[in-house]
Order: C-alpha cells, then structure tokens, then sequence
C-alpha cells in the first residue's frame, strides 16, 4: 500500500473556481482511478490561490491481475475464423478448449492480464485526467497550446515516494515545490504528503481553505473584541478571502469617522464588493467605524504599511460614495425617472421605462386583492421602484438597488409604505431572505415578478438544465411565496393574461405570445420543490394538481392541507384502501372484457340492498362534496367523502361484483367506477402513496 | 511622506523606462494619436500578432472623454498616463520581473500586501481578450496583467503579456497623495496640477459639452472609410491609424450623450470590423 501525492502550482486561481476545481479533481481522479482497477483507502484535495492538490492513500502497488474468459467460433468454424479468433487472444490452438454450450462446441479461451504497475498506471492516467479538468475558463501562454486556468509553474507527482514523470502541457513532473510567493519562493523537495505539509506550513501556506477560514474568522473576532466590536457574520465572504491568501494576517483598520453618516449597507458595500473588508459592530449592533483586512504577508513593520494603505484606498472609496449620496439627493427620484428610457430590460423586451409602465398597470389590478394596499401609495411606488437605477450609487454600486430608492424616497418625504416598497419589491431573493407582507410592498413585488415571468416566457428565454440566466426560478419562488405568505386569493392565468396584454398592447409590443398553462406549469413545478422544502408530502401536492386547472395557490394549498389531515386519520386510510380495490377491480376487468366502465349505474338493474345503499351514499357524497368544494370548504368536502366508508365496506363484504349474469356484473362495474369520480372531485387520489 | 527616498512622477516613469530596458525591451515613445488605452498604441495591438518575439515598453498618454470631472475629482481623469510592458512569448518568470519593477519603484514586498486579484480583460472595440489580474497593492488597485488569448479576433500564438500600470495611482500609492493634483511632478516644485488641470478643465468642457458632434459622426464616418480604403492597398498601419480615430471619435461621442444605447453597440461593432480587418492586413502584409 502507498500514498500518491499531486500538486500542481500556477500563477493566482480565482478564488470564486477553486473549490469546484478541487472537486473535481477528486471525483475525476477517483473515477479514473476505479477505473483502472486501483482500489484506493483515502483520497482528499486541497486547493489554495497557487496549488491544486491531491492526496491519494492506501493504493496497491500494482494493478490486480485479471483473467477473462472469452468464446470463439464453433470447433468446426472456417480456418480462417478460428485464426483470426487466435490472433486476437494472442494463444495458439492448444491452448483454447473446446467447450459444448448444448447450441454447439465452441472454441473458449481464457485471457491472462498482468496488473501494471501502479507507477506506470499513473503516469499515464494522471495527465489524461487533469486535463479534463473543467476549468470555468482557461488560457494559453508563452509558445504553447496547453491550457489551464493560469500557467503552471510546477508539478509536483510522487508515488511511494518516488517521482511519477508525465509531462502536463510544457511541464514536467518532479518531486520540488515552492512556498509562499514572497516569504518562501525557493524551490524544495518533499518526500510524502506529511514532509509535503509541514514544509509548506515552514514556507508560510496554509494547505486546508477550511483551516484558512476557520482561522480568519477567529483572528478577526480576536480583533473585533480587542475593541469590544463584534464581527459582522458574512460567511460567504470569508469563503472568498479564504480563497485569496495563502497565509492569512488578519488586521484591522479604522474608517475616518466623517464617512459614518452614509447608510451602513453604502459602507458595507464599498468595504465588501470592491475591498472584500470584513464590518465590525458595536454592542448596540451599529456598524463600527473599524474594519477588518485580511492580508497574505507576515509584514516586517507588523502590517503598519498595510493597514496605512487600506485605510486610504477605503477614503478614496467611500469619498466617491459620499460624493454620489449628496449629489443623488440633490435630484428627485422622480424626475430620473425618464432616464429609464436609456436602459434596457431585454433586448426583446424593451426598455426599463416600459418595464415601469406595466409594472404600474398591473399592480393597480393586483391592489384590489391586496388587502389594505392603498391605489395611490401602490402607483407612485411602482413609479419609483427602479428609479434608483440611474442614480450615481447605484451605478457604482449596483448590489444596492432597491435600498439607495428608499433612502432617496425617504429624503424626498414619499410616505413609509412608498419608501419600504421600494427596497422590498425585490424580495424575496431566495429561500432565505424575508418575504415582503406590508401591502404595497407586496402588490409591487408581485408585478414585477410577474412581469419578468410573463415578459420571458412570452419569447421563449425559459430555464433548462442548470442554465437560468433570468432567475426565473427565483422569480416564480417569489410568487409563490408573496401570495401564500400573504394569503392572496388570485387566479394566476388571469393576472398572466393580463402582463401579456400590457407587453402586446403596450408602448412596447415586443415580445411573443405567452403559453400561460407553460408558465402555471412552471410554477407548479417551482411550488413542489418550495413544499418540499417544508417537508410537505410531495404525493399529496401531486394528487391536488392531478386534477388540472387549480391556478389559485391558496385554495390549492387548503386542498393540500385538508387531504392530509384527512389521510392522517382512519377515515381516510380507509377510504384510500376501499378506493384502490375499487380501482383494481374496475382496471383488471375493463381491461380483460376490453371496454370501459364508466356512465353512471342503473338503479333498476341493483339487486342487492347494499348496492342501493352505496349508490345513495354516491349521490348524497357527490352533492354535498361539491357544495362544500363550491363554498371552498375542503375539510368538510373530505368529511362528506368519509360517508362513504361504510356502503363500500358493506359492499365489499355482501356483494360479488363478477356475478354470473353479464349485465349485472357490468352494472356493479359502473358503481365502482363512479366511487372513484366521487373522489377524484377533491383529488386525484391514484397519486397517493403509502 | 516628505521622504527623500521617495520617488518623484517624473521618477517613476525614468526608473519603469530604466527597469524594463534592462529586461531587453524596447524603449518606445508616446504613441501619436489620441486613444482610450495603452493596448490601441500598435506596438501592442498589431504587434501582439504573428510569431516574432517582441518586448517593449513606453508611456502612453490615454484619454477616455467620459471620466472628465472638470479637475474636481481627485481620482478621476479625463487625460492620464499609462506604462506600458510587453512581453511576447510571456516568459516563465513574467511575474517575478513585474514584481521586480515594484521593488524598483520603492515597493518592497516585505512590507506591502500585494495581490493578484482575478480580472478577465475584454476589449469590444478591439476584438480582443484575454485572462490575468488586477494587481493590488494594500487594496489598490496599481496593475492591470494580461496574457493576450485574442486580437482583432485573430489567436495570439505565442501568448504576449501585457502589464499596464496607471502611473497616477501607482504615484499616489507611493507618494501617499490623496489628491492626483498633488502629486510631485519633479521634486522641485513642480505638482501634477500645475502641469495638468488646466487641461482637465478645458478639456472636460469640450469633451461634454462643446466637441462638435455633427464634425465628430464626420470624422467618424471619414476614418472608417479611410481605414478601409487603406486595407485594400494592403497598408496595415497607416490603416489602423485610422481605426484609432474612430475609437476616439467614438469616444467622444459617447461623452456628448448623443449615442444611444442601440446605437452604442452598432458603434463598437463597426471599430471592432476595423480592428479586425487592420490586424489581418498587419498579418497578411508581413506574409507577403
């Protein structure tokens, strides 16, 4: 058993490729690996800014030896065939026995495969691999056509101890590396992954990113404490600066205390976006005038200089920001308005301006199912809600979209609801983030989501695989989430219908025509992986849309929410059981005699009493389930298909369905159909499972 | 920072000059006509194409008409200088030389936190692209590091490096200037403002308010049609000239406010069809 140890050392990776790169190297080397017979004990990756590493353990030295058993032609073949099968198995005639398979004698060989050496296995096997590597985009230098994310610098291949050589593009594989770009450039040698390690660790590089983060993120809540600060959590920050340092020296350094009256999220995005600087927080939670810089050098003046240098560069930045909030504020928001007209949407769907135009028809039409959403808040709201795009801030900032629009409204005295609608009307932007509830909030963040929905599905820019350029996913999870966290009570292909007709009717008829029933599809899908999330049974989600045409996702919800409660008790267990034998009878026979069994039951062909009684009960079940389903009370419509549990049962025990007379038995048929339409009134419940 | 050791912006620029020489590149001058970047002047852009070795280096004045701030920004320029290095093929050690012209200006690397911070390079109007950094020092921004992949749509082989420092910044850094007007021009009295804010000033009001736009579409229009004149008669370089132009033509326009963002796209469009038939004139006339 021996250890396989890669590295392979370029010029900087972008910190936002390595973890994928490490990845994948594990499962393609892994894969590759299994392939060639080469069963392995462990096998790890690392990746830092420079280096690309693999850690293999516990490999044989050799490749298992194998044999294969391989038929011929028949004994009596042409010569020519027994030659040709001959040659191909490299043995003469002696060697191959004659075997009868009760079809005939035939010719069977048996072929010895010596393992290879691992050593040699690798040699080849590496190269061929890491250049599959799927880098996200790589590039050529110097002379050569070898491409890799960055150009290599070394490569460092030991197997057992010793070096595995292959050449990767121009370079060729040794057993030396180098340490941290500045602190250690010298080349050494290692011997093993552990003399590889601590080396490097000598050398000022840190191997493990989990370890980089882990310690980042404690220096700098050691540094934040030392000022009784606290760290602001941003873990996917400090992910990323795990990503660019080899050697973190966590420091901090203060903001000039003139810049402190810009809005926090204005000085946390010039920190994060352009300087990836952690904030800090005072005890009452308001952001610090200190923040935290990460650094990729031990500095021999203590990181004076360093600290020096980033103070300045946030100045300058947060200058900038100040000069664009105070000259922001001196315009309205209102009057950028028009300047909408310079920006496009889509190029198939037009400008922003005619984005805002039909934001604004719909959310009128929306507002009426919004409780308490005044019409006059709502209109200048969606008015406002991108003008903010045009502002200075939010050119140099565009993460801040949405926040710089309330801050200015606010300025300009619009009302609160105006003012919260604006940020809020891009919400919610994932599974996490807060869903809107104040009315204005949400008749805005509705039309929008619906517009984009509708805009892009009407040219034909829908999701497929992975590839969602648009977020329409995240756009129609908004959806979801604004009408059944707000409870509203909406028809969905009508409210598309009519964001269609504002892009065909609208000043800007651009785009295609909308396949509503494509999109409500769409949603549905979206609206079973939302549930799903929530852990609500992903057969009762089908069983409700089995039925087709629901497009109002409160009342389908309260569908879902009766079925369950209903299937949670005995009644409903039974039934379900009761439903399926029914179902069962009526498919095996249809299918034996070749017809189907539906239309209703004859009432003159019922012999037996029980027969009468559960025809009845059909009738009674079927008029009171559909009044309580008119009146949208599911629970109740549920209750009334309870009744029906005791003249199946009965049924069941009394009645033989496949009674001799050919008419009789097809009547009994029709009643059991009919059960089933009963049911399949409230759900499709052929779709439950369990 | 009134240190003796640190170095003037007439310094930096003489010790960049003095640095790269030693590297055996070509010490070149200012390019002649007015462009938005280093990588227009044709000692980068044409040169980076076909097989021969080329390394070279000079300042290049850049001028891009929409960052003007009537002197009143102390960061933004309408006009400034950037040093320029090329190096084709990109040899092995590229960044160990690059970073040794730090250490050349006064950066030394024992104290300072210098990154390689990714920043994929396109250039529309060019037809050209390629993958580095942005070099930071102390979280700034002082370096711009390419490995050209394209020009004029046309395959780099062998693969140029180029290094762009903004001299500005680079001399604010070191200096410790908040202000680009600030800056020691010469150690003796001379400051960056002295030198430049007239211009800034002047030349904001021209490049916003009044360059000649019906002149400007003509211009455009006049070296477009040149350039492609010139291609014909198989002239690469006079012929790129005029590629040049109509960037900068372009460019001013765009200032004025009187491209729309549809026509913005036909614009670039039109000066990438010129760098692209330039570079393959510059190709084909060296074939010949």
């Amino acid at each position: 058993m021996a250890e396989l140890l890669l590295e392979i050392l370029c010029e900087e990776i972008p910190a936002r490729m390595q973890a994928r790169a490490a990845d994948d190297l594990a499962r393609l080397v892994g894969e590759a690996l299994k392939t060639s017979g080469l069963a392995v004990e462990g096998l790890q990756t690392f990746v830092t800014p420079r280096r690309l590493v693999l850690v293999v353990t516990g490999l044989p030295l050799a490749q298992p030896d194998t044999s294969e058993e391989r038929r011929g032609p028949r004994r009596d073949a042409s010569e020519q065939a027994i030659k040709g099968f001959l040659n191909s198995v490299g043995l003469s005639r002696e060697q191959v026995e004659e075997r009868d398979t009760g079809k005939g004698v035939f010719l069977f060989a048996v072929v010895q495969r010596q393992g290879r050496a691992t050593r040699d296995v690798l040699a080849k096997l590496l190269p061929e691999t890491l250049v599959k590597l799927p880098w996200p985009k790589s590039m050529r230098w110097g002379t050569g056509d070898f491409r890799w994310v960055r150009p290599i610098q070394s490569v460092l291949c030991l197997f057992d101890g010793e070096v595995v050589r292959f050449s990767l593009g121009p370079v060729a594989s040794g057993q030396r590396t180098a340490g941290h770009r500045f602190h250690a450039p010298v080349a050494f040698p290692v011997a093993d992954f552990a003399d590889y390690r601590q080396k490097l660790r000598e050398a000022h590089v840190m191997l493990s990113a989990g370890e980089r983060r882990d310690f980042i993120e404690a220096q700098a809540r050691f540094a934040a404490a030392q000022r009784r600060l606290t760290l602001i959590e941003d873990a996917e920050l400090l992910d990323e600066i795990a990503g660019l340092v080899e050697w973190p020296v966590v420091l901090r350094g203060a903001i000039d205390p003139s810049f402190m009256d810009l809005p926090p999220e204005v000085l946390r995005a010039a920190m994060r976006n352009h300087q990836r600087y952690l904030a800090l927080a005072d005890q009452s939670g308001v952001m610090a005038p200190a923040f935290i810089v990460v650094a990729n050098l031990e500095a021999k003046d203590q990181g004076r200089a360093i600290v020096a240098g980033n103070e300045r560069v946030l100045r300058a930045r947060l200058a900038d920001a100040r000069f664009f909030w105070d000259l922001d504020r001196k315009q309205s928001l209102a009057s950028r308005a028009p300047k909408l007209r310079d920006i496009v949407f889509h190029a198939r769907l037009g400008t922003l301006d005619a984005k805002v135009d039909r934001i604004e028809a719909l959310a009128a039409d929306l507002a009426k199912v919004v409780t308490g959403a005044d019409r006059e808040k709502v209109q200048v709201a969606a008015r406002l809600a991108k003008a903010d795009l045009v502002t200075g801030m939010v050119g140099e900032f565009p993460e801040l979209q949405g926040v710089m629009g309330s801050y200015y409204a606010r300025h300009g005295g619009e009302p609160d609801d105006v003012v919260r609608a604006i940020t809020e009307h891009y919400s919610p932007k994932g599974p996490g983030d807060r869903c809107p509830t104040a009315p204005v909030s949400v008749v805005i963040a509705l039309a929008d989501k619906i517009d984009t929905l509708v805009g892009f599905f009407a040219i034909g820019e829908t999701p497929t695989g992975s590839k969602d350029p648009f977020a329409l996913r995240r756009a129609a999870q908004g959806v979801i989430r604004l009408i059944l966290e707000n409870g509203l009570r909406l028809s969905l292909k009508q409210v598309f219908a009519q964001a269609a007709r504002l892009y065909t009717n609208g000043p800007s008829a651009k785009a295609g025509k909308l396949d509503a029933d494509e999109l409500l599809a769409f949603i549905a899908d979206r609206l079973k992986v939302h549930l799903r999330e929530q852990g609500v049974r992903h057969d009762l989600i089908s069983a409700v849309f089995g039925r087709g045409g629901e497009d109002d996702l409160v009342r389908l919800m309260a569908r879902v929410e009766a079925l369950r409660r209903f299937l949670a008790g005995d009644d409903g267990t039974n039934l379900l059981t009761a439903y399926r034998r029914a179902g069962n009878i009526v498919r095996i026979e249809a299918k034996k005699d070749g017809r189907a069994y539906d239309g209703p039951a004859d009432p003159a062909r019922f012999r037996a009493p029980e027969e009468k009684a559960l025809h009845e009960a059909l009738l009674a079940v079927q008029k009171t389930g559909a009044d309580a389903l008119a009146a949208e009370k599911f629970t109740a419509a549920m209750a009334a298909l309870a009744q029906l549990r005791r003249p199946i049962d009965a049924f069941f025990d009394k009645v033989t369905v496949n009674a001799p007379e050919p008419e009789l038995r097809a009547n009994r048929l029709k009643l059991l159909a009919q059960i089933r339409g009963a049911l399949d009134g409230v759900a499709d419940f052929s779709q439950i499972e369990g | 920072m009134a240190n003796a050791t640190v170095p003037t912006f007439q310094d930096l620029i003489l010790t960049l000059q003095a640095y790269w020489a030693r590297q055996g590149c070509v010490v070149l001058q200012p390019y002649d006509v007015e462009m938005g970047a280093g990588t227009f002047h044709p000692a980068t852009t044409l040169r980076a194409l076909g097989p021969e070795p080329w390394n070279a280096a000079f300042v290049q004045p850049s001028r891009r008409p929409a960052d003007g701030r009537y002197g009143e920004n102390p960061n933004r320029l309408q006009h400034y200088y950037q040093f320029q290095v090329i190096l084709k093929p990109s040899p092995g050690d590229i960044l160990e030389r690059y970073f040794g012209s730090l250490k050349a200006i006064g950066i030394d690397a024992a104290n300072h936190d210098i990154r390689l911070v990714e920043d994929d390079w396109e250039s529309p109007t060019l037809g050209a692209w390629g993958l580095g950094w942005e070099v930071w020092c102390d979280g700034m921004e002082v370096t711009q590091f390419t490995y050209f992949q394209q020009v004029g749509g046309i395959d780099c082989n062998p693969v140029s490096g180029e290094i762009t420092y903004g001299l500005e910044r680079l001399a604010m850094y070191v200096q410790g200037v908040e202000n680009v007007y600030d800056l020691d021009w010469n150690g003796q009295g001379v400051r960056y403002g002295d030198v430049f804010l007239r211009g800034e000033r002047e030349f904001s009001a021209y490049n916003f308010e009044h360059a000649d736009t019906a002149m400007l579409l003509r211009h455009f229009a006049d070296a477009e049609a040149q350039c492609r004149a010139l291609i014909e008669r198989g002239l690469a370089l006079p012929a790129y000239d005029h590629c040049i132009k109509a960037s900068h033509a372009f460019n001013l326009l765009d200032a004025r406010g009187v491209i729309s963002v549809t026509e913005r796209a036909a614009y670039i469009a039109r000066v990438r069809a010129l760098a692209k038939a330039s570079c393959e004139a510059w190709l084909q006339a060296k074939a010949r």
